[in-house]
């Protein structure tokens, strides 16, 4: 189980250390020598924080302490733990931890933490005990940790915080009441890819999220649906047999998703349905992963030809693959130039282009774009004749947009509410709908 | 240096070190530097020439990034360009960027070579300084083949400026270190060593170092130096504070010259010219003199000068060990500085005093200080210090003070340092054994150690205690009164449960007429520590108590009702099961005579060196281990082992020696852990006990040492030869055997080929791993015999046996043996070991029958002198002749019976096949029974052979 949890800024000075068991930091008494919490603290600083090489894995192992840390913007958190934990577990609880901390005061940054000190250690105290992860619901959280001074609660209102923490729905209160029943629903897709310089898709994968804003009275009971291929098929399989071929063109295979704790498993597993009492606010309802039959949104076709050993003439060509109808926006494609640049000249139709010199590469813009569109980009580039033979690596080209459809092909079929015991229908609820497809690590090789 | 003119400082190099100083995080940095270096780039592209300035200032920046730790690869021409400059700034940032930054890149090389060899031929000192130094921090052996020719001459050129002969100095001594066959000095040595009589001080100073170091490699080509550095020497010392002006320290004359001159001298012996020998003492005599004098100065500074030169001339006194005068002299200032304030003072006294201690002139006057140095072990608060502290007493410890010094360092042991604790230890059990005149006070100083300091007593300690009491009758019933004494505490260390377990198991009776320590007492004390111990202690008490039956039947039926509890007899560790079983069985069977025989005293063992000094020299080793003293290590242990065994034939297992006997396991003298290597050997022990017959059917495997962990693989064993011999009349047996593994071995041969089955099994509990095999063929050997081993498993689980099939083909007539080497790890040990194949050319003799008529017709046929072999020898066995007979089959050739007249003798017949050709051979053998002597004649057609089968033969009979 986790030993301690430490968070530091940029510089590696420790901004919040907790600790939950006191094997943590022995091992590394021995190495050097000194008080023992203050090593692990130190050992991860001077391994992974000032390592000379950039430390990549989220994992480290020093002196048979395992450190698991996530970055936030300048700020590390790190899991310190000597025994053989399960690592997604912890992962899981860091960014549930990253979750919380956003939920209360907002972007994590130095100042933000330091400015809330008392309220992390207070969180900690809660969400972590001995070691185990406790209840880490936002929701519940905020029920008893507030940030206002302490208003003083009457006794009952105590005991219903506590009989809703320790009881079956610890994520939702009883008693909410709304004038107006909504509900927003967002499909948040982030598409990855890498492609030859051919055009042969060598990876791809979305991983998606829906994330829902629910503001329902009472204790409803939801009910979502999808286009999940195995619900079609089984439905198909019920219906009619001609219906199965159209079916089977819209519908997707999920490889594999998780859902938040308020959906019941057990009805998922049996009948693959997806019921469940909402939390108030938000919450991320489901996260799922698809690899097949992906919309790529965009083909990026690059050219680059190598004139002498002093220059270098690259042309990007981008296509939009999708209704012409539709807007891509945001779109930035980044074209790598080698490290002895010494010169660029870039032409293009549309958009702003620039050669970053901080960033060795040549970064273009473009505000909006319709689909089944074509755009292009020329430049030149001028080298400095090196000492050494090593030759330029051709890092990929990578692409940054957004667009208003899920690339998965997801569709949400219904999304019902039953609320038996207040007197409001599935149709007095307004809900909202949003597809917003963004891209991952997107990118073409040259 | 001249100084940096306003124009020089480079402001843009001031704002872009500023701007990547505030970033503020990883990503800002390398965000600035990418762009910085875009900007170089850009400007070095550019079409224009820069100029002087701005081309060292981004050279600069380059520089500042390359420190940063990013990857420069362009800017080395400009940088080369620099070096061409006539300005000083540019130059220096020129060679400063090549000495940071140099590859050996071919071309640029060349360049950079010509650019400094510009500069050294300039009449310009600070060029030639910069490239001095440029060579000197480059230090490559590029640089060395360049310039190792040129430098000496700049050096003891007439006209070269004074700073420039300083780094010419410095530059020839690194090139020196780097590659000193480069350097060759030979004409210039003469020179070099005058250049202690340079004016200039610095010059002096230089090429103090640059001779040291010369003069250690071969000091008999700077021997002139000797008389010139005690010249410069008392000059330096006769001087007046003021005489030297720039290189006057703090009142203190040329301090660094002086030490350097000094650590000089200590690469030489004592000067053998007396009129320089006597100025040399006068030096020593005034330094030690200045020492006692009031300090003209309260600065630090001005002490730390003046008693680095004490100490380094104290150093030399030490060295020489020859002036009696100076050695006590010296002993007394550094007893004045035992007491100083300064704790880095007191360190350094100690450290000198305890190499005066080892010198006989100065052995006594370091004894006067013995209180100041108890007390310092006492006192003193650096950690450090104490530790030289204790070394000091070591080193002074004699008979005379030896009662005196362990009482101290055993009272320190209470309160002694975690880190420094063992060595204290192994430094008390030491100076016990060493210094002890009467062996109780030996004995209930080891106990007291124990005591004290259990958990650092190492198993050498107590080991060497038993073996001394063993050895000594006069001390044994003191040692067993104490030892149950010390046992009487309520809670007493492992260590000394062993010690007492062992002692009271041999010598309890010695204590068993008070009737405060009956037998009855004794074991039951015995027993009352037995449930807190660990499983080797409680194998060993068990091993105790069967020794407490034959002491005290008494005691039998209670050492039996505990030999018989489920705890004992149904544990779930083996060895202890198992002791208990056969124990419990061998006091129920046996005989009181049996018991008596089988359980005896142990006998004295072999004197030898102290296990524990080899342990302290092991500690004392020059930072890490080396593994030749772990080996040598290694091998004490085996032969300490070796001596256990010896003693076994009165031990509890009589019979068989090349099982490791539980008595030598009871001593647990072992290298490897005791409880697993003991199981195996516990296996034979109730068949060995009851049955006098062992395995050993071959002599040698009783001879073979435990201690066959040779490093060489080259070398076989030195029984190997012996070995081979045992297989030459006999193609089956075991080959080889020692505690951990047995080689057996079984072969046929038909005409020139042969095949071979090596058997090798894993006696102890433990698994072999990464075992491998390897057969060569040392020399000629390998054109003579074609051998193809096929690969042995690498893992052998314990107790297991793996096989491993060897071809032989014989190509020609060969004498020697080929190699087998066995290396495996056992127990995290490499274990390698080598041993000779028993392959000889007799192996591959095809009988030929014959009539005497045949044989004597041949046997005249080869009667060249060289086809002869003939060897008269005395016989090692008795001659009979039934066993001559089967040896002489075993040989391979055919026994012709009713051959010679004399019926006494014997005549053998035979063919040896090789690929290449067939070799007749006959012999003939004629034993003298009164002389008990042997004559034998081998006749065949090849010379080589005649002569080998001659030298094989003569050792079987």
């Amino acid at each position: 189980m986790i030993g301690g949890l430490f968070i530091y800024n940029h510089k590696g000075e420790v901004l919040i250390s907790r600790v939950y068991r006191d094997d943590i930091g022995w091992a590394l008494i021995s190495s050097t020598g000194g008080r023992s919490r203050r090593n692990a603290v130190d050992a991860f600083r001077v391994n992974v924080i000032h390592a000379r090489q950039q430390v990549r894995s989220p994992v480290t192992n020093i002196a048979r302490t395992s450190f698991f840390h996530v970055k936030r913007s300048n700020i590390w958190l790190a899991a310190v733990t000597k025994q053989n934990v399960n690592a997604a577990m912890v992962f899981e609880f860091l960014y549930k931890m990253c979750d919380v901390m956003t939920a209360y005061f907002g972007k994590i940054s130095e100042e933000n933490i330091k400015n809330n000190f008392v309220l992390i250690y207070e969180l900690l105290d809660e969400i972590l005990d001995f070691g185990y992860p406790q209840n880490s619901e936002t929701g519940a959280l905020k029920t008893f940790i507030t940030q206002q001074g302490i208003k003083s609660q009457t006794k009952e209102e105590q005991s219903q915080i506590t009989s809703q923490v320790t009881g079956q729905i610890g994520w939702r209160r009883e008693g909410i009441k709304y004038r107006r029943n909504e509900l927003f629903l967002d499909v948040l897709e982030s598409v990855n890819l890498l492609m030859s310089p051919q055009g042969q898709v060598l990876s791809a994968h979305v991983s998606g999220r829906v994330v829902m804003k629910s503001y329902l009275s009472g204790m409803p009971e939801c009910k979502f649906g999808m286009n999940d291929k195995i619900v079609i098929d089984k439905q198909g399989k019920g219906g009619t047999t001609d219906d199965s071929g159209k079916s089977g063109k819209q519908s997707i295979a999920i490889d594999d998703c998780t859902f938040h704790q308020c959906v019941r498993l057990s009805k998922f597993d049996s009948e693959r349905s997806i019921s469940f009492i909402p939390p108030d606010g938000e919450y991320e309802l489901m996260r799922y992963r698809t690899t097949k039959d992906i919309i790529l949104p965009f083909r990026v076709i690059p050219l680059v030809r190598e004139v002498g050993r002093t220059k270098l003439e690259v042309k990007v060509v981008i296509k939009s693959n999708f209704k012409p109808s539709l807007l891509a926006q945001k779109i930035e494609v980044r074209i790598p130039t080698p490290l002895n640049t010494s010169g660029v000249q870039v032409i293009c139709m549309k958009g702003k282009a620039k050669y970053k010199a901080s960033e060795n590469a040549i970064v273009w813009k473009i505000k909006r774009m319709a689909g089944m569109k074509e755009s292009q980009i020329s430049a030149e580039i001028e080298l400095l004749p090196t000492n050494d033979k090593k030759k330029w690596a051709r890092p990929p080209i990578s692409m940054n947009f957004e667009v208003p459809f899920a690339p998965s092909g997801l569709k949400v079929r219904y999304l019902k509410v039953f609320e038996p015991k207040l007197n409001y229908s599935d149709h007095d609820v307004i809900k909202w709908v949003r597809y917003i497809g963004r891209s991952g690590i997107y990118e073409t090789r040259c | 240096m001249p100084a940096v003119s306003k124009g020089d400082g480079m402001r843009g190099l001031a704002v872009f070190i500023s701007d990547i100083r505030n970033c503020k995080s990883k990503e800002a940095e390398i965000k600035r530097i990418n762009k910085e270096l875009a900007n170089i780039r850009s400007k070095f592209k550019g079409d224009k020439a820069l100029d002087g300035y701005s081309k060292k200032k981004y050279v600069c920046k380059l520089l500042f990034i390359f420190l940063l730790g990013h990857d420069i690869d362009f800017g080395h021409m400009e940088a080369v360009n620099l070096l061409s400059s006539n300005k000083y700034t540019e130059k220096q940032i020129g060679y400063l960027f090549i000495s940071v930054l140099v590859n050996s890149n071919s071309e640029l090389i060349r360049l950079i070579n010509n650019a400094i060899k510009n500069d050294l031929s300039s009449r310009n000192p600070t060029f030639m300084c910069l490239a001095l130094h440029c060579i000197a921090n480059v230090g490559s052996r590029e640089m060395a083949e360049a310039f190792a020719g040129e430098i000496p001459r700049i050096l003891v050129a007439g006209d070269t400026m004074d700073s420039v002969k300083q780094s010419a100095a410095l530059c020839l001594l690194r090139l020196y270190k780097t590659s000193p066959d480069l350097v060759l000095m030979g004409e210039w040595t003469s020179r070099v060593v005058h250049l202690l009589n340079d004016q200039h001080m610095g010059v002096v100073t230089a090429a103090i170092s640059l001779i040291t170091c010369l003069s250690q490699k071969n000091p008999d080509e700077f021997k002139t130096c000797v008389s010139l550095a005690v010249s410069r020497l008392s000059r330096i010392v006769s001087s007046a504070s003021t005489d030297l002006q720039d290189y006057t320290y703090y009142f203190v004359p040329a301090p660094w010259l002086s030490c350097k001159l000094l650590r000089l001298l200590q690469c030489y012996p004592p000067p053998e010219d007396g009129a320089v020998k006597g100025r040399l003492v006068e030096c020593l005599e005034t330094i030690l003199n200045k020492a006692q004098e009031p300090p003209k100065s309260k600065k630090v500074q001005h002490s730390n000068a003046k008693n680095a030169i004490l100490f380094e001339a104290i150093s030399l006194i030490i060295h020489y060990d020859s002036e009696p005068n100076l050695l006590v002299r010296a002993c007394n200032q550094l007893g004045q500085f035992l007491q100083h304030r300064e704790t880095n003072l007191r360190y350094l006294a100690l450290e000198s005093m305890c190499t005066l201690a080892s010198s006989e002139f100065s052995h006594e006057a370091v004894k006067t200080h013995i209180e100041t140095v108890i007390n310092a072990l006492k006192t003193e608060r650096d950690v450090s210090v104490r530790q030289r502290a204790a070394d000091l007493l070591y080193a002074m410890c004699d008979r005379s003070n030896a009662k005196q010094i362990v009482a101290e360092m055993l009272s320190y042991l209470e309160t002694a340092d975690y880190s420094i604790r063992e060595e204290m230890v192994l430094k008390v059990a030491i100076l016990a054994e060493k210094y002890a005149v009467d062996y109780s006070w030996y004995v209930d100083t080891i106990l007291n150690l124990i005591r004290i300091a259990g958990d650092y007593v190492s198993e050498e300690v107590w080991y060497r205690v038993i073996q001394i009491v063993i050895n000594r009758d006069d001390v044994q019933g003191y040692a067993a009164k104490t030892v149950f004494e010390a046992l009487q505490a309520p809670a007493c260390h492992e260590n000394m449960v062993k010690v007492g377990g062992y002692i009271l198991g041999e010598f309890g009776n010695l204590i068993a007429g008070d009737p405060r320590s009956s037998p009855l007492v004794q074991f039951n004390l015995l027993h009352s520590k037995f449930h807190l111990c660990s499983v080797p202690t409680r194998a060993l008490l068990l091993s105790a108590y069967i020794k407490f039956i034959n002491l005290f039947p008494e005691t039998k039926s209670t050492i039996q009702e505990v030999l018989r509890s489920d705890s004992q007899i149904r544990n779930s560790d083996v060895e202890l099961q198992q002791r208990a079983v056969e124990y419990l069985k061998l006091s129920s069977i046996a005989s009181t005579d049996v018991l008596a025989t089988v359980l005896e005293e142990m006998p004295p063992f072999p004197e030898r060196e102290s296990s524990i000094l080899a342990k302290l020299k092991k500690k004392k080793g020059p930072g890490a281990v080396s593994v030749n003293e772990l080996e040598e290590g290694k091998r004490e242990g085996g032969e300490l082992n070796g001596g256990g065994e010896r003693g076994d034939n009165s031990a509890i297992a009589a019979s068989n020696a090349s099982t490791p006997s539980p008595s030598a396991d009871l001593l647990g003298l072992r290298t490897g852990p005791p409880v697993t290597a003991a199981a195996p050997s516990a296996g034979s022990l109730l068949v060995d006990v009851f049955s006098e017959a062992g395995v050993n059917d071959d002599g040698f495997l009783s001879s073979a040492p435990p201690s066959v962990v040779s490093e060489d693989p080259a070398t076989p064993l030195p029984e190997s030869n012996e070995l081979l011999n045992k297989f030459v009349c006999k193609n089956n047996g075991v080959l080889f055997e020692n505690q951990l593994l047995q080689i057996g071995i079984k072969s046929e041969y038909r005409q020139n080929l042969g095949r071979m089955y090596l058997f090798y099994g894993n006696k102890t509990s433990v698994q072999f791993i990464t075992f491998t095999t390897t057969v060569t063929c040392p020399g000629e050997l390998q054109s003579q015999l074609n051998v193809q081993s096929k690969p042995v498993e690498p893992l052998i689980e314990g107790g297991a046996q793996v096989q491993q099939v060897i071809n032989i083909e014989c190509l020609t007539d060969f004498s020697d043996a080929p190699l087998l080497n066995i290396k495996f790890r056992y127990g995290g040990a490499l274990q390698n070991l080598t041993l000779k194949l028993p392959v000889t050319i007799n192996k591959f003799f095809q009988p030929t029958e014959m009539a005497s008529h045949d044989f004597f017709q041949r046997w005249k046929q080869l009667s060249l002198p060289q086809q002869e072999a003939q060897k008269i020898f005395k016989a090692n066995h008795a001659m009979d002749t039934e066993v001559l007979k089967a040896k002489l089959l075993g040989l391979g050739m055919a026994l012709l019976e009713n051959v010679d007249p004399n019926p006494e003798n014997f005549v053998c017949a035979g063919v040896i096949q090789t690929k290449a050709q067939q070799v007749g051979s006959l012999l003939r053998l004629e034993p003298n029974a009164q002389a008990q002597m042997y004559r034998l004649t081998v006749r065949s057609s090849k010379d080589t052979v005649s002569k080998r089968l001659c030298e094989l033969l003569a050792e079987q009979f």
